[in-house]
């Protein structure tokens, strides 16, 4: 349990967010998504509608956003299944954060084919930037997890940031990353270096006649 | 013989031309899909049984055969369904990724021809939460499909409707097993299921369901199309086709491709990954088919057919071919300490064995990592993992034991060298 959240006080949660609703636009969504199960088997979307409340959260407190208790209840009521139900899918899906985050989600990928290819280097640039593990930077701009593989193993080290993925990187590289975050700079999805998705580095070595 | 470009299947792996329909068209893909239905649906699980094609998710069940279990004449009230298991999360992989952000109607047409196949009514893509991009573009190439009449009712003017839905899963490994996949599905936790009774008995909310890779599903039409014999005439027999390779870690150029099954090792790293760092010489060890596989020292794989059972053969396997790679640079016991913690974190917490023994596994490993332990517990932690291994609902706890199992099988004189340098003795030396 010595990686379990700290649940933030009930009291202030519920007074924030007890009046969650749906934007309209999300209202839309939702059941766009109730709409691919089986009528009665509407407890299939509950990933899709936590996924989902969890965006709305962010783009109101401008985080990548997290699941106040109100929020799940609201989400399985729509749903028709008990709030526990939902609880539990939250926190055992480690994509639903049950605490507040950062404007940044750093994710920082540690298992071994980043391993091997230098997450350490990831690692230390955030730590030397102020990060820490499990924790929000002062400023709110930056939360710092080390995840699990996040299946981009050829493109090693790798982090996700929110949406989007950064790979192939360096120490350099991912200081330049949170460097321009922080300062509001556009930075380069996808590989560091000069490289197409997972073609080798260099040039591909097969299907030349379909590169443009 | 190697693999020419003429017959890879993949054409649009690296993402150099767009995954929309037209472009799609272009590379082949929804060719004439009515007349590949029209040959009938035992026909075309005879063909993809005649192929040879094996689960390309691990595990190695010949597909073709898994087809045939479903039910014959599902009914209204119990249709049959085809889950795709795109939670591609085993430390090494990422094959499916690419498939889906850049070939993604290879995948929508094999979901359509498999379903039509083991009579389903709708297929479930059930793409890991993570893949944020892949699942958009996922989401864009379905509403393609539907648009253009190739999905849906009467999909491709057979006189056949087959939904396809994408569900998003939310960053859980186990869930790539497939009754946990069927949980999760159907909004829970994603703990697996006893078996019996099996998915294709009773799945997806309680009816027939056929659980297979993206990868699996993605070649279907292509071998189709060019025959089961075209297919077969890749690779070593029993293990027929191509396979897509992923091949990470300590190699000058990392990267995903599409070769012949059975390739040696060698030619696999020498023409596509530019050679081992520092050289073959400098060569520790490989983990062949992700990190749930044992690893293989460098001596025995240098010149194996990476395939089922050339790997099986080495005390290894195949996997989903995802081929880490680690120089002698390596520190090996933090390598394999660091998935014993990967699945302390991914344990659903069901079956006491996976659950206690993961992190009783991690904690020892630590130990072993910095030489903070006694000899004798190496055998203590050999034993631990045999008690984990079978004795757990599904396979991770399996997989939590064989890394550790093949690490102690292969590199015991260097965990005891840590212990003894630890301890502050020299190793005893061969008197001159």
């Amino acid at each position: 349990m010595a990686d379990a959240v700290q649940l933030p006080n009930e009291a202030e949660t519920r007074s924030r967010w007890g009046a969650f609703a749906w934007t309209p636009a999300n209202a839309k969504t939702a059941a766009m998504y109730i709409a691919r199960y089986p009528t009665g088997r509407q407890q299939s979307a509950v990933m899709a509608l936590l996924d989902l409340a969890q965006r709305q959260v962010g783009d109101e407190t401008k985080t990548q956003g997290w699941l106040p208790v109100p929020v799940i209840e609201y989400v399985a009521a729509q749903l028709g299944m008990p709030y526990m139900r939902a609880y539990e899918v939250a926190s055992f899906y480690t994509m639903y954060n049950l605490a507040p985050v950062g404007r940044y989600h750093v994710q920082v990928c540690g298992t071994t084919p980043c391993l091997l290819r230098g997450s350490d280097d990831v690692l230390a640039a955030c730590k030397n930037r102020g990060l820490v593990k499990g924790g929000t930077t002062p400023d709110g701009l930056f939360t710092l997890t080390e995840v699990e593989c996040l299946g981009a193993c050829t493109n090693a080290p790798m982090v996700q940031i929110n949406d989007d993925n950064f790979e192939d990187l360096t120490y350099d590289s991912m200081a330049a990353i949170l460097e321009a975050l922080a300062t509001d700079k556009p930075v380069k999805i996808g590989p560091q270096v000069d490289r197409q998705t997972s073609c080798p580095e260099g040039g591909p070595t097969t299907l030349v006649e379909f590169v443009k | 013989m190697s693999l020419q470009d003429q017959d890879r299947i993949f054409t649009n792996l690296y993402g150099f031309q767009p995954f929309n329909l037209a472009a799609a068209i272009k590379r082949g893909d929804w060719a004439d899909t009515k007349k590949l239905m029209e040959a009938g649906q035992d026909a075309i699980i005879d063909a993809i049984k005649a192929s040879g094609l094996r689960g390309r998710g691990g595990a190695g069940f010949p597909t073709g055969m898994k087809w045939s279990f479903m039910p014959k004449a599902p009914t209204d009230n119990r249709p049959n369904f085809l889950v795709i298991n795109a939670d591609e999360s085993e430390p090494g992989s990422c094959k499916d990724r690419e498939i889906i952000r850049h070939d993604p109607h290879k995948l929508i047409e094999g979901a359509l021809i498999a379903g039509y196949a083991m009579r389903a009514r709708a297929a479930y893509i059930y793409i890991r939460g993570e893949f944020i991009y892949e699942a958009k573009v996922l989401e864009a190439a379905v509403a393609e499909a539907y648009a253009a009449g190739l999905i849906g009712r009467n999909a491709c003017k057979s006189g056949y409707d087959f939904d396809v839905f994408v569900h998003r899963g939310a960053g859980a490994y186990i869930c790539g097993e497939e009754t946990a996949m069927l949980e999760s599905l159907e909004g829970k936790k994603g703990q697996p299921r006893l078996k019996p009774p099996f998915p294709a008995g009773a799945g997806l909310y309680g009816c027939p369901t056929t659980v297979n890779n993206v990868e699996s599903i993605a070649v279907a039409p292509t071998i189709l199309r060019r025959s089961p014999e075209w297919f077969k005439s890749f690779g070593r027999e029993g293990n027929a086709g191509t396979k897509l390779f992923q091949i990470s870690g300590h190699v000058n150029t990392p990267c995903t491709v599409e070769e012949a099954m059975s390739i040696p090792f060698r030619e696999l790293i020498e023409k596509h990954c530019g050679g081992i760092r520092g050289g073959w010489d400098n060569l520790l060890a490989v983990i062949p088919g992700g990190s749930s596989v044992p690893l293989v020292p460098a001596h025995e794989i240098m010149d194996a057919p990476m395939d089922f059972d050339g790997l099986k053969a080495l005390g290894s396997g195949l996997g989903t071919a995802a081929v880490i790679v680690m120089d002698k640079s390596t520190d090996i016991v933090r390598a394999i300490s660091r998935l014993s913690y990967f699945y302390k974190h991914e344990s659903c917490g069901q079956c006491t064995p996976c659950r206690e023994g993961t992190g009783w596994m991690w904690r020892v490993m630590e130990r072993m990592r910095t030489g903070d332990a006694d000899v004798s517990e190496i055998d203590t932690l050999y034993q631990v993992t045999k008690q984990v291994e079978g004795h757990t609902i599904c396979a991770l706890g399996d997989a939590a034991a064989w890394p550790i199992q093949g690490l102690i099988k292969h590199f015991r004189p260097e965990m005891e060298r840590r212990i003894h340098e630890a301890k502050g003795g020299e190793m005893l030396e061969a008197a001159e």
